[in-house]
Parts: C-alpha cells; sequence; structure tokens
C-alpha cells in the first residue's frame, strides 16, 4: 500500500515506518527487497536504522531496581509460613 | 548464573533458597512491568506480592510449557487486571492514529529527509556513549504511553519473544508490532533531542 505512487523507490519518510516491520521480518519480500535498495543508498536512512538497533540495544541494558532486603525477607517469610502450612 | 528451569526444579522440591532467588531476580522486572499496567506504585507492590503468593500457592502446576518468565508475567498482568483499579484509567488504544515515527516537519514535501538525523557513533563504539543511552533510555521509558510501554518493556527491556508478548496481552501481531514501532520510534526520538541539547 505504501508503494502504490511509486512502485520501485521508496522516500525516506515512509522507509522509517518500515523499519520495525523489517526488524521483525514482517515485511513482503518484494518490500523488503526495496527497503534494503534505498538502505543500501540512502546513508540518512541507514543511520535511522542504525540508531533504533541502538536504541533497542540499550533499552536491553536497562536494569530494574535492586530488590530491598526488607522486601526480599517479607516475601522469603511468606513463603515459610506457606511451606509450613 | 543458574538456568530458571533449575530453579523451578529446586522450588518445586520446596527449595527456600530458591523462591528467594526467584524473588532477586525476578521481583524488580515484575514491579517495573506492573507500573504500566497501575496507576500507583503502591499498587504495582501489592500486584507483585500477589504474584509470588500465586507462585508460591502455584509452582506444581507450571509444567515449563513457557518461559519462567513469561509464566511470571502472565500471573502478574492477569492480577493487575483483576484489581479493577485499571477500569477507570484504561483508554482504548487507537492504532489507525496517525503517530509517525518522525516528525513530518523532519521531511520534504516530496518524502525525502530535510533534517536527516546526525550521526550518533563516531567510528568506534564508546562505551561511556553507550552507557549514557542506557541511561537515558531508563527514564525515558517511563514516559511512554502504557500500551506502547508494556510493549517495549516485555520485547526490548525483558528479551520476550512477540508470540509471548501477544499471548500476555491478547493482542494481535499486528498490533503488537504497531506498538513496538510507536514506543521504539518515540525512543530514539528522545534520545535524538537528548543528544541535541549537549
Ligand atoms: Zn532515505
Amino acid at each position: 500500500m505504501l508503494f502504490r505512487r511509486r512502485r520501485r523507490d521508496l522516500v525516506c519518510q515512509l522507509a522509517v515506518e518500515l523499519i520495525t516491520d523489517y526488524l521483525e521480518g514482517a515485511l513482503l519480500p518484494d518490500d523488503r527487497a526495496r527497503l534494503e535498495v534505498h538502505l543500501a543508498v540512502c546513508p540518512h536512512c541507514a543511520e535511522y536504522l542504525a540508531q533504533i538497533r541502538a536504541t533497542i540495544a540499550a533499552a536491553g541494558s536497562v536494569d530494574a531496581e535492586a530488590l530491598a532486603p526488607d522486601v526480599r525477607d517479607e516475601l522469603v517469610g511468606l513463603y515459610r509460613r506457606w511451606q509450613q502450612g | 548464573m543458574e538456568a530458571d528451569a533449575e530453579l523451578v526444579v529446586r522450588l518445586q522440591a520446596g527449595d527456600e533458597t530458591a523462591f528467594a532467588e526467584l524473588v532477586e531476580r525476578y521481583h524488580g522486572p515484575l514491579l517495573r512491568l506492573a507500573r504500566a499496567f497501575v496507576p500507583s506504585r503502591a499498587v504495582a507492590e501489592e500486584v507483585v506480592q500477589d504474584v509470588w503468593l500465586g507462585v508460591v500457592r502455584g509452582i506444581e502446576r507450571f509444567e515449563g510449557r513457557s518461559s519462567l518468565k513469561t509464566w511470571l508475567f502472565r500471573i502478574m498482568v492477569n492480577r493487575a487486571r483483576s484489581t479493577g483499579v485499571r477500569e477507570h484509567r484504561e483508554t482504548p488504544v487507537d492504532l489507525t492514529a496517525a503517530e509517525p515515527a518522525v516528525a513530518s516537519g523532519r521531511f520534504t514535501s516530496g518524502g525525502q529527509w530535510a533534517r536527516p538525523p546526525a550521526p550518533w557513533a563516531d567510528g568506534a563504539e564508546d562505551r561511556i556513549e553507550a552507557k549514557a543511552l542506557v541511561g537515558h533510555i531508563a527514564a525515558f521509558l517511563g514516559t511512554l504511553p502504557e500500551a506502547q510501554r508494556r510493549v517495549v518493556l516485555m520485547r526490548d527491556v525483558e528479551g520476550l519473544a512477540p508470540a509471548e508478548v501477544c499471548a500476555i496481552l491478547d493482542i494481535t501481531e499486528a498490533n503488537q508490532r504497531v506498538l513496538l514501532h510507536r514506543g521504539r520510534s518515540r525512543l530514539r526520538c528522545l534520545l535524538e533531542a537528548e543528544r541535541g541539547k549537549s
């Protein structure tokens, strides 16, 4: 649908909207090929993709809040009481 | 770190230290995700406490058909929904509303970049740079609309598979991708703006 206007070329504004489907492997083969051609010739969209990848990688490194000792003790206490029935 | 599957075996045998280890591993992630479902930290803490109670009572029924993490998250989401607190705030996600990945003002009328993204990395990976990125993302995650935050947290932060996230949230793969796309796009925009400040 996004390509109806131009069958071969893909403009940048549409390319950035396809990035997630591309990374998810959800593009049809023709659309995927057109996006890959665009990424090969458009350094800005290639940079955009690199930034999305950096964003994903950084998200994967975000630590959760550390467990407070009193919370842990409380929960282990709960477990113990359940075990002792 | 010991694999989840081994922890489950020990837990099913009644090993208290396995439970403590499980809590250590997943209390933080559960709390973080719960905050994307309920309106306050206090309610999120109650929900997660409830999850652990469910684990204590139900670990024997865990058959390992999903990962332990997925099982825990699913319990959490079910508990969060059953608190009812959400109902007043839950607004349906409009998946048809236009929410461009990049503001349209960044492009020419023909759809080419008018203000293209400035390069983030100069050559070699900069470890300090990467660390700063993680710090900013941690803060920006909390600003995402809840529906996007749920998906980004489960997919990109916790590393769940798309099908697992769809099952937990009871949404289609296509909707999951829309929410993931919007969430990731927003995060990138926020990071770009942050970098523009310095
Ligand atoms: Zn382009």
